[in-house]
Order: structure tokens, then C-alpha cells, then sequence
């Protein structure tokens, strides 16, 4: 039996594509031979980049949308634009996210609905409008981000841990109700990851973390995008409705 | 073929149905057959048959034969009267 690992031929579509995770994991399919969509709400120019980077490095079709996950409208077009472009979409990558870390008492309506509207109702957005694509061809694979707050929650981060365990169980129903379909849908959930998000902790704060984590040390993108790779593959076919920690033995 | 007729065999394919049983007043889930999951493959059948995408809320009001038609019409999709 020979497996296909690779992701020639499929369209894939990043959400928070050109940094940290997701732009690891952009690198990593565009490596294995995959078509990138990439989504940002970042500068368009910096969005450019990446794209003309992945198409230079990797010599793969490309494409980008710049628009707010959380935007219901704009979600729409983007995927009515996927669709008549492209025809068909294979992987959903729903990786956009936002953290901002309070204290119970002191959280402002302001976090509650801008962390809502990007870490859920974004997600919930695009995985709606992707399984629409992918029901055309009973195929495809949406891998969603967690994190091992939505897990196991973290002093500061009710509003980030309640909207990342708000990915789980909107994708273990997904799952329920895709599988039909042959759509997987699956979560990742990085522990202490060396992105941007991490950078911004106090020095304290971050040593802290460090000696929670077995195998002592962060986390790097790459490792996260292997796992994700994984999920969107073929390697994973007989796997759906699952969540996996990426967090070095953060939780065991 | 008219765009009628392909609406029709669309219907049967995914709804399972006998083509005579595709009528103006097939309606979701009075017929059994047009269920939740199978309204979701008939939505796929039609984006594809027509070369569109569809709003959700027309997906959601797509709730008979014949006002599927009325839906289509939003999209260009034309059908003789």
C-alpha cells in the first residue's frame, strides 16, 4: 500500500496566514506541492509578500484575501471568489485567532466580543462556508485551532479559554455532521508556541510556563504545522472529531 | 435540456425520488425523503448544476420545489412559466 503524502492537486485556505502557525503551516503544504489561499487582515502589502515568497520558494499557485474572519459578509465573498477561482477547496486551515489576556473582574465588553467574534463566530464562518465547497466533492479536511487554554483554561484568559473550548465542541459536532460527507474536521490545541502571541507575556511569566512543560522548552510554529499537516493529508483519513496537544508534555 | 427538467433530475438524484414525484409543491421535510443531510446534498447538486453559490439564508428559505425556482431566479438561473 502506498501512502500519499503529499498535497499536490489540493487547494488549501489558511486563515491568519503570514505569521507565526499559520504562516509555518502555509510554507509546509506549499512544500508538499499544495495550492495556498492565504487570509489576513494584516497589511495587504505584507500579505503580498507571502504570497510572492511561497510562489518564488515553492513554485505553487497562490492566492490571498485580506478581510476580518469575524465579518460574515466579507467570509461570504471570499469563498464565492474560492469557488470561481478555484472550483473546489480541500483544506481549511481555521487558524485566525485573537488573545487578550484579563482578569475576570477587569474584562471589557470591547475583548469579550472582538476575541468572540474572531476565535468563534470567524471559525464558525469559514468552516460553514468551506463545508459547502467540500460537500461538492465528499471530500476535504478542516483542521481548527484550539489551544490548551481551551482545555484546561489559564488565570487571565476566561474569555480566550472559553472561545477556544468553543472550538472543540463546534468541531466534534462538525465532525458528526460532516463525516457523511467524507469532510474530517479536526482540532489542533499548541501548548506554549514561540509566536508573537507568546513574545508578549512578562519575562516572569514566560519562565513560568517554561518549567510547566515536560519536555522544558517552547514550542516551535513548524512543529505545530507538522501536526496540522498530519490532519490535512492523507495520512489521517480514518481520523475525525479529534483534538491533539501540541504542548510538550505541558498536560499529560 | 431546460434548466426545469435539470432542476428536476437534481431533486430526484439527491432527494432519491422518482422524477414524477418532483412537483411545484415538494415541500422539506413534509416529504421524508428531504431531509436535513439531504437538503445539504441537493444545495451541493444545484451550486454545481447552475455554477453558483448560494447565501445561506437562501439555503435556508429553499423550502419547496417551486420556491427553489423563485431562489434560482435570484442567481440567474431562468425557468419557463
Amino acid at each position: 500500500m502506498t501512502l500519499n503524502s503529499t498535497l499536490e492537486g489540493k487547494i488549501a485556505f489558511i486563515t491568519g496566514g503570514t505569521r507565526g502557525i499559520g504562516w509555518a503551516t502555509a510554507k509546509l503544504f506549499a512544500c508538499k506541492g499544495a495550492t495556498i489561499i492565504l487570509n489576513s487582515i494584516s497589511d495587504e502589502s505584507v500579505l503580498h509578500a507571502r504570497v510572492e515568497e511561497l510562489q518564488t520558494k515553492f513554485g505553487v499557485k497562490c492566492d490571498s484575501f485580506s478581510y476580518d474572519v469575524g465579518d460574515r459578509e466579507a467570509v461570504k465573498e471570499c469563498y464565492a471568489a474560492i469557488f470561481k477561482r478555484f472550483k473546489r477547496l480541500d483544506i481549511l486551515v481555521n487558524n485566525a485567532g485573537v488573545l487578550n489576556s484579563s482578569l475576570l473582574g477587569m474584562i471589557t465588553s470591547e475583548n469579550i466580543d472582538h476575541t468572540i467574534n474572531t476565535n468563534v463566530k470567524g471559525m464558525l464562518y469559514n468552516m460553514q462556508s468551506a463545508s459547502r465547497l467540500m460537500t461538492r466533492n465528499h471530500s476535504g479536511s478542516i483542521i481548527n485551532l484550539s489551544s490548551i487554554m481551551g482545555r484546561f483554561g489559564a488565570e487571565g484568559q476566561t474569555v480566550y479559554a472559553g472561545s477556544k473550548a468553543a472550538v472543540i465542541g463546534m468541531s466534534c459536532s462538525a465532525a458528526k455532521e460532516l463525516a457523511a460527507q467524507n469532510i474530517r474536521v479536526n482540532v489542533v490545541a499548541p501548548g506554549f508556541i514561540d509566536t508573537e502571541m507568546a513574545n508578549e507575556i512578562p519575562p516572569e511569566k514566560f519562565q513560568e510556563r517554561i518549567e510547566s512543560i515536560k519536555m522544558n522548552r517552547i514550542g516551535t510554529p513548524d512543529e505545530v504545522a507538522n501536526v496540522i499537516y498530519f490532519f490535512a493529508s492523507d495520512l489521517s483519513t480514518y481520523v475525525t472529531g479529534q483534538v491533539l496537544g501540541v504542548d510538550g508534555g505541558m498536560v499529560i | 435540456m431546460d434548466n426545469s427538467q435539470q432542476l428536476k433530475e437534481a431533486f430526484s438524484k439527491s432527494l432519491e425520488l422518482d422524477i414524477k414525484d418532483i412537483t411545484d409543491d415538494l415541500a422539506y421535510s413534509v416529504n421524508k425523503q428531504w431531509d436535513s443531510i439531504r437538503h445539504m446534498n441537493l444545495v451541493a447538486e444545484i451550486e454545481d448544476l447552475f455554477d453558483i453559490m448560494m447565501d445561506t439564508e437562501d439555503i435556508i428559505d429553499m423550502s419547496s420545489f417551486a420556491k427553489t425556482k423563485e431562489i434560482l431566479g435570484k442567481y440567474d438561473v431562468k425557468f419557463d412559466t
